[in-house]
C-alpha cells in the first residue's frame, strides 16, 4: 500500500474527535457518526474474531447503541451517575485497508477512568472500520480490545 | 484470662454475629472472620467449579479456585472428571496457568515434572536422584471429592460430608427445571464475563435472592425495555416467592408463569422473540420447536442460590470468588443448548450482554450498590445489617419449606443459617 499522508490525517482526525465526543459525553452527536448497520464490539474473547457467534462485553447495533446512550443520559442509573471523567489518549495510528468503501485503521488507546476518587487505567488496541461518505467517515464496525479483556475487569459506565 | 479465650474463638464471634434477621457489619470488613470463612465454609463444603460442558472432550480442562486455592478441572482419557489442587507436589508451583484449552498432561514449568489428567505423576526429569526416596505412585497432583448433579460439577476437600445430591436437597427440583433452559438441548457454556467489586463475597450472595433492589437499582435497564418485556420485570406484586431450600439453598421465583419452560408451549411469540422465531423457521424449524425454543430463550423466572458459590440465575450461572475480605470476583456465565440452532445461541448471547457482565445493562448498578454497602459498613463501630424483611408474612410452600414474599429475605436468613451453622462448627464445647 502506497503510503498517503492526507488519507492517515483524515483517519486521526476522525478518531480524535470521536474520541473527544465520548470523553465530553456527546453522547448523541457520537451515535450520528454510526452507519445504520455499524456495530460496537467490545470483544471478551481475544482470540475470537467470529464476534456475532461469541459472547462479548458488548455487541451493540443500532438498537442497542441508542439504549446505551438513553441509560447513560437518563439519570435513571446509579453507577453512570457515579462514574467521574474520563480521558483516552489515542496514539500509533495506523492505516491497514485503503479501500475505496472501507478504510480499516487500527491505534492504540488508554483511557483512565476517575472512579470514587481512584484512577482505572484500560489499555486497549481499537480497529476501526470507516465508511467515506460526502459528509466524512462513518463508522461501519469499531472493535475494542481491551489489553486485560480476559481478566476480571471493574464494571464500566461510559464508552470505550 | 477470659479475654484471651474470648480473641481465640473468632468464628464463634462470627457465629454470634448472625441472628434471625440481623447478621453484623463486621461481617463485611473483619479479616480474621474472612480467612476463618475460608477454612470453615469453602473448605468445608461443597463448592461449584464448573459445568461438564466446559470440559467437554479426553484433555479438556479449565481452571477454578476454591476459595483462595487453585484447583484444575479435567477430563481424562476415560471421560472421568478430576478436580486437582494446581500445586506441583515437588516445590509447588502452579501446574497450569491456562484458563481453559486442551492436553495431554500438565508440566510443571520449573522442573519439568509432568502429570496426568486424572493427576497421576507420569515423568520427571533424572529420576534416579529419587531412587528409594519416593515412588512416583506416592506424589499425585491432590485431587478433591467431585461430584455432578445436572451436569454442574462439585468438588470438595472432604471426604467424609454427605453426597453432593443430599446436600442441594430441595434445590435439585429446580437445577432440573433451570436445565430445560436448552430448549430440548443439553445446556452448554457458551462464554463467561468476569468482573470484580470491592466489597465482601456476601454482599454477592444476599443479592441474587434479592428482589427488592431490582425495580431501584435496574430502573434504566428494564426502561431500555419494550413495554411487554418490562411488565414481565414489574413483578413485586405478583405472585412470586421466595422459599428456603435449606443447607443455605433459596429459590426466588420472580415470574411464576416462567418456572417450567416446557409448559404453555402455546403462548404466542412475544414482539422481542420475533426474529428469532423468523430465524428458526427459516432454519427449517416446525413451529411446534420454533414456540418451544423461544420460550427456553427467555430463561427461567427463578433465582437459584446454591450456598455458598453460585447461583443458576434466570438465564446464566454467577459464580462468586472470595479473594480477600474486601474484594470479589464474579463470573456471569452464559448458557445455550449444544447443537441448538445457530440464531438460539446467538440471541442467548446477545441477551446476556444486554444485563449481563461489566459492560451490562444491569451490573454495573449491581457493583455500584454493593460498593457503597462494603463502604457504608464501615460506618459507626457497631452496627447491624437487616436481613427481616418479610419475616411476619411467612407460609408453607407446597413442598413443606419456609417461604416468603418475592422481596422478602428470606433466603438470605436461609444462608446466613448455614453460615452460621459452618462458623460455629467445632466451636460448641
Amino acid at each position: 500500500m502506497k503510503s498517503n499522508t492526507q488519507l492517515l490525517a483524515q483517519v486521526i482526525e476522525f478518531i480524535g474527535y470521536e474520541a473527544d465526543l465520548l470523553d465530553h459525553k456527546g453522547y448523541q452527536e457520537w451515535l450520528s457518526l454510526w452507519t445504520d448497520s455499524g456495530l460496537y464490539i467490545v470483544p471478551a474473547d481475544l482470540k475470537e474474531t467470529d464476534y456475532l457467534n461469541t459472547l462479548n462485553l458488548a455487541m451493540d447495533d443500532a438498537d442497542m447503541r441508542r439504549m446505551r446512550v438513553a441509560r447513560l443520559e437518563n439519570g435513571e442509573s446509579v453507577s453512570a451517575i457515579s462514574v467521574g471523567e474520563t480521558v483516552r489518549m489515542m496514539s500509533r495510528v495506523r492505516v491497514l485497508e485503503a479501500g475505496d468503501d472501507l478504510v480499516i485503521a487500527r491505534c492504540a488507546m488508554t483511557l483512565n477512568e476517575l472512579r470514587h476518587g481512584k484512577l482505572v487505567t484500560y489499555p486497549a488496541n481499537v480497529e476501526y472500520s470507516l465508511k467515506p461518505t460526502a459528509d466524512g467517515f462513518k463508522l461501519e464496525q469499531k472493535v475494542v480490545k481491551l489489553l486485560h479483556a480476559d481478566g476480571f475487569l471493574r464494571t464500566v459506565s461510559f464508552i470505550f | 484470662m477470659s479475654e484471651l479465650i474470648e480473641m481465640q474463638n473468632i468464628s464463634l464471634k462470627a457465629a454470634e454475629m448472625v441472628e434471625e434477621g440481623r447478621v453484623h457489619k463486621d461481617l463485611y470488613s473483619d479479616p480474621a472472620i474472612f480467612e476463618e470463612e475460608l477454612d470453615k465454609v469453602f473448605n468445608n463444603t461443597w463448592v461449584f467449579v464448573g459445568h461438564a460442558s466446559e470440559v467437554p472432550e479426553a484433555g479438556s480442562f479449565k481452571t477454578a479456585y476454591i476459595g483462595r486455592q487453585p484447583v484444575i478441572l479435567s477430563r481424562d482419557r476415560k471421560m472421568n472428571l478430576h478436580v486437582l489442587q494446581n500445586r506441583c507436589r515437588h516445590r509447588g508451583a502452579t501446574v497450569c496457568e491456562a484458563r481453559k484449552g486442551k492436553t495431554k498432561a500438565f508440566t510443571c514449568p520449573y522442573h519439568g515434572w509432568g502429570y496426568g489428567l486424572d493427576g497421576s505423576l507420569r515423568a520427571l526429569p533424572k529420576p534416579e536422584e529419587y531412587d528409594g526416596v519416593f515412588d512416583k505412585n506416592e506424589l499425585p497432583l491432590e485431587s478433591l471429592r467431585v461430584e455432578t448433579y445436572q451436569g454442574m460439577v462439585f468438588a470438595t476437600f472432604r471426604d467424609d460430608i454427605e453426597p453432593l445430591e443430599d446436600f442441594l436437597g430441595g434445590a435439585k427440583k429446580w437445577i432440573d427445571l433451570f436445565m430445560k433452559q436448552g430448549g430440548g438441548y443439553p445446556v452448554q457454556v457458551l462464554g463467561e464475563h468476569r468482573f470484580n467489586f470491592p466489597g465482601n463475597w456476601k454482599i454477592q450472595l444476599e443479592n441474587t435472592t434479592d428482589a427488592y433492589h431490582f425495580p431501584i437499582v435496574h430502573k434504566s435497564f428494564v426502561t431500555s425495555l419494550d413495554e411487554a418485556t418490562a411488565d414481565i420485570f414489574d413483578f413485586l406484586d405478583g405472585e412470586g416467592f421466595v422459599e428456603d431450600l435449606g443447607n443455605g439453598h433459596s429459590v426466588m421465583v420472580m415470574i411464576p408463569q416462567l418456572v417450567d419452560l416446557e409448559e404453555d408451549l402455546d403462548q404466542p411469540i412475544p414482539a422481542r422473540f420475533e426474529q428469532l422465531a423468523q430465524a428458526l423457521r427459516e432454519e427449517g424449524k416446525s413451529e411446534d420447536e420454533v414456540k418451544k425454543l423461544v420460550r427456553a430463550a427467555h430463561g427461567t423466572g427463578f433465582n437459584l442460590n446454591l450456598f455458598p458459590n453460585v447461583s443458576c440465575s434466570m438465564a446464566f450461572f454467577r459464580v462468586l470468588r472470595p479473594v480477600s475480605v474486601g474484594e470479589t470476583e464474579i463470573q456471569h456465565v452464559a448458557l445455550g443448548g449444544e447443537g441448538a440452532p445457530v440464531a438460539f445461541n446467538r440471541k442467548r448471547m446477545r441477551l446476556h450482554e444486554h444485563f449481563q457482565g461489566p459492560m451490562g445493562f444491569g451490573t454495573p448498578d449491581d457493583g455500584e450498590a454493593w460498593e457503597r454497602v462494603q463502604k457504608g459498613s464501615m460506618a459507626g463501630t457497631d452496627g447491624w445489617i437487616l436481613v427481616n424483611r418479610g419475616m411476619n408474612n411467612l407460609h408453607q410452600s407446597k413442598d413443606g419449606n419456609v417461604a416468603g414474599a418475592v422481596c422478602s429475605e428470606t433466603g438470605m436468613r436461609g444462608a446466613y443459617r448455614q453460615y452460621k451453622k459452618m462458623m460455629a462448627a467445632g466451636e460448641e464445647k
